[in-house]
């Protein structure tokens, strides 16, 4: 679902159809403008649906597991 | 409205006020260095990445100031001054996307490999990644020349900014000759009186060094804090106090509508494909090393959360205003209401300095015109303390330290050889930026963007191909940098993008072929070569029972 969403907005991008259209969205932003201001903002709600949907837990479960963590002032092999 | 150049003439002494206000703010970041130096625990742990304690909030705002710099501001205005609203769609909304996707995909990965195996720098992950402590000698040396251009276009914006909101207020200090018109008549420099590029290049670099030495990346998230919710608001209040000297923004549309309706669109300025070739640019922030720092200071991995959820919107309300603000300069220039100051050699208005103009023309208070100074110079110092600390961190882990070993240092002699290579770094970028005042801020950061960007198959193929090799490393980082610099070469120094205003190969960006050649090279590389070790494979692509 994440994908297709991110797919859609991939090619919601180029939006076409605005690209010579000179008029004006509530009297002083050009429509080309209007819609990639939108695009961001849907971009933040799909980024918010991907966070609550398919967050990598096991990720952090895996990098706090202390079995062979490294410790970052231990010193480095020179291989 | 404020004729800066009759200011200059008139023998009046400008208003210092803004330059005090700036001063204020100056001195306040200063301690503000000092008071989260308290917090420092006197640990290179601690200096490189802040012992990895960086809730949400504090890493949307370092990670989002770190990602706007003077490109944001300065860049943005002056591409939208001549290109119109197309800049937008190139980069503030493919970044939405990509960005957060990159974050999402790439950063969280980063952090946990981090986490797990103690990295502070990326070249510390890939050496071990591909199995190769020379491969980090290949890396460390192409990083700190793609990240120059990224000081360059801090160091040039503020030079750009400064001095046409200072214009008038040191007539006799800081005095330029008059300009000649081509009909004969003389007209005072809109600049004379300012201060000069040099001078506020210095100051602003000192101060960034001066908080960055006293507590590492600790006292550059804690500044790039602050100084991002300063330029966001005041992004906001430049917008307003614009918009209202020019009569409102519908009448501002008016004034663009009536004198240059090409900006509206993007039909003669931006093609299709130039258009979408943009989205390559933005992968760049997966392998940017300051950012790859910034990662490894978070908390936990939940504190992405915010990070990967907000910057899109954060993006919107940095430069919607800055686009706007570009077009309506645009409109009153070509309506003969604003006086943009000359490129270096005379062939135009230099679109760096819309922003500024605009700022210093149509700002009346003094008091205002300072506040919005502070605030472009908050965006610009936010990326530069980064990109400070990120090279002394990469000097002494990538190279002393992997060199010598970790036993041949104490903790304070490689924070001294750390801010010893910081200084080397920061003085080379400062003289090269005296010499490229006149160079394209966008085009410079696009140039640094290409680069890393196409490094993006790198990064991207070392966490998601377990068959990726050596091999494909070297075969990628080797393209990139030839095809980068043969392209880069025939932009810069063969011009051979003049006339069509950016430089295309068969009408998209160059960095398309310059990340498909590292791809290829990738993917040729690692295929041709041996594949990587089992231990390798186990230590970075875990089982999922295992995770």
């Amino acid at each position: 679902m994440v994908v297709a969403l991110f797919l859609l907005l991939f090619l919601a991008h180029q939006d076409f159809w605005l690209w010579d259209d000179p008029s004006l969205v509530l009297g002083f932003i050009p429509v080309g403008l209007a819609y990639h201001a939108l695009f961001s903002v849907a971009c933040s709600v799909l980024w918010a649906f991907a966070c609550f949907r398919a967050w990598p837990e096991h990720l952090e479960l895996w990098a706090n597991e202390k079995a062979d963590a490294t410790q970052i002032d231990q010193e480095r092999p020179n291989a | 409205m404020t004729d800066l150049s009759l200011l200059a003439s008139s023998g009046e002494i400008a208003s210092r006020t803004p330059l005090t206000v700036l001063s204020l703010y100056l001195i306040l970041l200063l301690g503000l260095g000092v008071i989260s130096s308290r917090m420092f625990r006197g640990t290179s742990q601690d200096y490189f990445v802040a012992s990895q304690s960086i809730g949400p909030f504090m890493l949307l705002m370092s990670v989002f100031g770190t990602t706007m710099t003077g490109f944001a501001l300065v860049g943005s205005s002056g591409k939208a001054f001549s290109h119109g609203i197309g800049t937008y769609g190139l980069m503030a909304s493919w970044s939405g996307l990509i960005h957060s996707a990159v974050f999402f995909v790439i950063g969280i990965k980063l952090w946990s490999f981090g986490k797990k195996h103690g990295y502070v720098t990326q070249i510390q992950f890939f050496r071990d990644r591909f199995d190769s402590h020379k491969l980090g000698y290949l890396l460390f040396p192409i990083l700190v020349l793609l990240v120059i251009p990224y000081l360059l276009v801090g160091l040039i914006s503020v030079m750009k900014v400064v001095q046409p909101i200072t214009a008038g207020m040191f007539p006799d200090l800081f005095s330029l000759p008059d300009k000649m018109l081509p009909n004969g008549k003389s007209i005072p420099h809109p600049l004379s009186g300012g201060v000069p590029g040099w001078l506020s290049g210095l100051i602003v670099s000192c101060i960034v060094l001066f908080y960055v030495f006293f507590g590492g990346v600790r006292s550059a998230v804690w500044a790039n804090t602050f100084q991002t919710l300063v330029f966001m608001v005041t992004g906001v209040i430049a917008f307003y106090m614009i918009a209202d000297q020019l009569g409102g923004v519908a009448k501002a549309a008016e004034i663009v509508r009536e004198n240059a309706p090409g900006k509206l669109v993007r039909e003669g300025s931006i093609g299709y494909s130039h258009f979408f070739s943009y989205l390559l640019i933005p992968l760049s922030v997966g392998m940017f090393p300051h950012l790859f720092q910034h990662w490894l200071t978070a908390k936990n991995a939940k504190s992405f959360r915010l990070t990967v959820i907000a910057h899109p919107v954060c993006i919107a309300v940095v430069w919607l205003p800055c686009i706007l603000i570009g077009i309506w300069a645009a409109g009153l220039y070509a309506a003969g209401d604003l006086r943009i100051p000359p490129l270096p050699d005379g062939s135009g208005p230099n679109a760096n300095a819309a922003l500024a103009t605009m700022v210093g023309t149509l700002v009346e208070n003094p008091l205002l015109s300072g506040l919005l100074m502070a605030g472009i110079l908050a965006a610009i110092m936010s990326s530069l303390d980064s990109q400070f600390v990120c090279l002394g961190t990469m000097f002494t882990n990538d190279v002393l330290v992997a060199a010598a070993g970790k036993s041949r240092f104490d903790d304070q002699t490689l924070i001294f050889c750390s801010r010893a290579f910081i200084v080397f770094i920061v003085g080379v970028s400062y003289a090269m930026a005296l010499f490229l005042q006149g160079s394209s801020v966008f085009s410079l950061g696009v140039w640094c963007f290409s680069g890393f960007a196409a490094l993006f198959p790198l990064v991207f193929a070392a966490v998601y191909w377990k068959r990726a090799s050596l091999g494909g490393a070297v075969g990628c980082i080797l393209a990139t940098v030839i095809t980068w610099f043969y392209f880069f070469y025939q932009d810069i120094f063969l011009d051979a993008g003049s006339g069509s205003g950016e430089y295309l190969v068969a009408e998209v960006m160059p960095v398309t072929f310059i990340f498909l050649a590292s791809a290829s090279g990738m993917i040729l590389g690692s295929l041709l070569s041996r594949a990587p070790s089992e231990e390798t494979i186990r230590k970075f692509f875990p089982k999922r029972n295992q995770s």
